[in-house]
């Protein structure tokens, strides 16, 4: 009798203790936790270092002006150093240790891909930073990404190629997860746009010289045009390696060459090379009353004079997938996961950097071709093409 | 492009990517000549030197921040036998070899705390981005024949060195009878300092002429050590000549393959070339049968 006495004693205590804890006063004061996955060291650095860097500047920046909702936000911050596995670690540990409300990155295709199905199991909201089409289609509940899409660079290029009559072209691709997203893509859109793909050769990433690969694509007779899709320094080498063969046709890059730090690699030889990209790299040249302007004007404004470095497209991919979420807990009113992921899905014409998002139930990019523009390298500067 | 001209350009991108891999190999040998030791942290010393004069070049004219980046660098490469080999009690080829395994993590990660995980790269020596030497109808990049005129001038003294000064024979005696060469009055630990500074500025010295076409970034060192490597071993260890040789040979042998497969299939060709040889002659291409020996010249 003594016992249970007891036993029902401490089960009372405990029950206050947890109500205590559990007051709404305390969860109201408590900063909102929100994850984030980037590689901000290893191989894709160069993605994750200035999301990183986003992330962080975002977060300080909300908190001083009193934050969400009247609470602080909190970045718990990952380094996956581009590993899938640790990718798959660090989600886990956001989830079951962290209890994020939502996580942002991971900042690759690969490693997206290796933690999809465990945030939609675990009814965790995922925006990824990567651009691959297999992140949204088949289309997970709870995984959402900010990047514009590969297929939709590379309707970019082949219209441009339409423009310019050009049908019979090369195609060059890097033996890395972008490298081979792209190369199916653009093989696949091949046929539907009517070009013609004479050469189709998949270098290493990590190639030190690319004389070889090109000196094929200068022998096969009719080429009127090399695209080139990776997002690794083999970018500038295929640049100078082309105008070093005497090679004169245009070479078309993927969207990752949207980093000022290839085009200064490249010199000269950079020059005229055609790319899509987000709006982001050309800010200056937009009109006043461009809906993105004031966007892109205050981002890289404050990421430069922050970093004192160049801003990335890639940056701006963390930029949009934090804004989101932070745009979504205003309008759910709530940081309560449910109501988060819907009115994410609810979200229509938030104005981030890739562009003007309008997620549906249908669509977790939220981007149209729109999103994109072609741009060029003059004088060693981003400049939108003009025909 | 007719095809005589084809050919001799295909030739000419495998001399440009075998004279990188020549010039790294070079370093390979000269610590195995003194220690028989091969040393993984190779690429790491190549990767320093052009990290150390990309940064110097901001200050000083270019031929300066190419000394600078040398002079640092085998200073680095000294410092680290003082400090990593030398307490060593037993100073057995694998307890070395993994000792440099670990000395190129470190290197990569301290690189990229002390700059970032940017790419960068040294301006053309001659000529820019652009330029190219034309002849029958091929083209090859200024920067290359500067690769090899480096090639040219370390094989030679390096050789003059090994051969002719009582320093180097000490280091060939060192790696021949460690034993004996003790008795003879040789200071084995202060020879093992020497060569490995001397690789080290040899990789730094690699590091700022292939720095314009590979561009210089923290993590290149491995995948640069892995064709060095190959490289010297195709050779055969322990000659730069033959290093010399083994380089130009991968790099020709790679971008003939890139000619008549897809050019994904190119290392693989390359390789498969290797072990056959290998297979044939274990000692390389112009190594001698003779074990040991192998390290003489």
């Amino acid at each position: 009798m003594k016992r249970i006495l007891l036993v029902v004693a401490g089960a009372c205590w405990l029950g206050a203790l947890s109500s205590v804890l559990n007051c709404p006063a305390a969860e109201e004061t408590k900063p909102i936790k929100i994850g984030a996955i980037f590689s901000v060291t290893g191989p894709a650095s160069f993605l994750g270092a200035p999301e990183a860097k986003t992330a962080k500047m975002l977060v300080d920046q909300i908190n001083a002006k009193g934050g969400v909702l009247g609470r602080k936000l909190e970045l718990v911050l990952k380094d996956s150093g581009g590993s899938s596995e640790k990718a798959v670690s660090f989600a886990k540990q956001l989830i079951e240790e962290d209890k994020v409300l939502a996580i942002i990155g991971p900042s690759t295709s690969g490693e997206t891909m290796a933690i999809k199905s465990l945030c939609e199991e675990n009814k965790m909201i995922l925006i990824s930073c990567a651009a691959a089409d297999a992140i949204v289609n088949p289309l997970a509940r709870y995984v959402f990404k900010t990047p514009q899409k590969d297929s939709q660079a590379a309707t970019w290029i082949y219209h441009t190629m339409k423009g310019k009559g050009i049908s019979k072209i090369a195609v060059l691709t890097g033996n890395d997860g972008f490298g081979a997203s792209g190369k199916k893509q653009l093989e696949d859109l091949a046929k539907t746009e009517g070009i013609e793909i004479l050469a189709d050769e998949v270098y290493d990433k990590q190639a030190t010289d690319l004389a070889d690969v090109l000196t094929k694509v200068k022998g096969t007779p009719g080429v009127q045009a090399v695209v080139n899709w990776s997002i690794v320094p083999a970018q500038s080498i295929v640049a100078k390696n082309m105008r070093q063969l005497g090679m004169n046709i245009p070479l078309f890059q993927s969207h990752g060459f949207g980093n000022p730090k290839y085009v200064e690699q490249a010199g000269v030889a950079a020059e005229g090379t055609l790319f899509p990209a987000g709006r982001l790299l050309v800010v200056d040249e937009l009109a006043d009353s461009h809906p993105q302007k004031k966007v892109l004007a205050a981002y890289k404004k404050d990421y430069e004079s922050t970093y004192k470095e160049p801003v990335s497209t890639f940056g701006g991919h963390a930029y949009d997938a934090l804004m989101i979420v932070v745009e979504a807990i205003k309008n759910a009113g709530t940081p309560d996961r449910e109501k988060v992921r819907d009115a994410i899905e609810n979200l229509k014409g938030f104005v981030g950097t890739a562009g003007l998002f309008n997620y549906s139930a249908t669509d977790h990019t939220g981007l149209d071709l729109g999103a994109f523009e072609m741009l060029t390298v003059k004088d060693g500067k981003f400049t939108i093409y003009r025909k | 492009m007719e095809s005589g001209s084809l050919a001799l350009q295909y030739f000419l991108s495998g001399v440009t990517k075998g004279s990188i891999y020549a010039v790294v190999a070079i370093g390979f040998n000269l610590i195995y000549s003194a220690t028989g030791v091969l040393n993984f942290a190779q690429g790491e010393f190549v990767m320093l030197g052009g990290m150390v004069a990309v940064t110097l070049v901001h200050f000083v004219p270019l031929p300066v921040a190419v000394a600078g980046a040398v002079v640092v660098v085998c200073g680095v490469g000294c410092l680290l036998e003082i400090l990593f080999f030398r307490k060593l009690r037993r100073h057995s080829v694998l307890h070395m070899v993994v000792i440099t395994i670990g000395l190129s993590i470190v290197i990569q990660e301290v690189a990229l705390h002390i700059w970032d995980e940017k790419v960068r790269s040294l301006p053309y020596f001659t000529g820019n981005e652009v330029s190219s030497l034309k002849f029958l109808g091929a083209a090859i990049s200024p920067q290359v024949l500067w690769v090899l005129g480096t090639v040219a001038v370390t094989v030679v003294l390096l050789q003059v060195f090994l051969k002719y000064t009582l320093q180097g024979r000490a280091m060939r005696a060192c790696s021949s009878n460690p034993e004996a060469a003790m008795l003879a009055g040789i200071n084995i630990p202060n020879m093992r300092t020497l060569s490995f500074g001397l690789s080290a500025a040899l990789g730094g010295l690699a590091g700022c002429v292939i720095s314009p076409i590979t561009m210089t970034h923290y993590e290149m060192g491995v995948p640069l050590a892995i064709k060095g490597f190959a490289a010297a071993i195709f050779g055969g260890l322990g000659n730069p000549m033959a290093a010399v040789a083994g380089g130009l040979v991968v790099g020709v042998l790679e971008a003939f393959a890139v000619s008549k497969l897809p050019a994904a299939y190119s290392d693989v060709a390359a390789f498969a070339v290797l072990l056959l040889v290998l297979f044939v002659r274990p000692h390389g291409l112009f190594g001698r049968l003779e074990g040991e020996a192998v390290r003489e010249h």
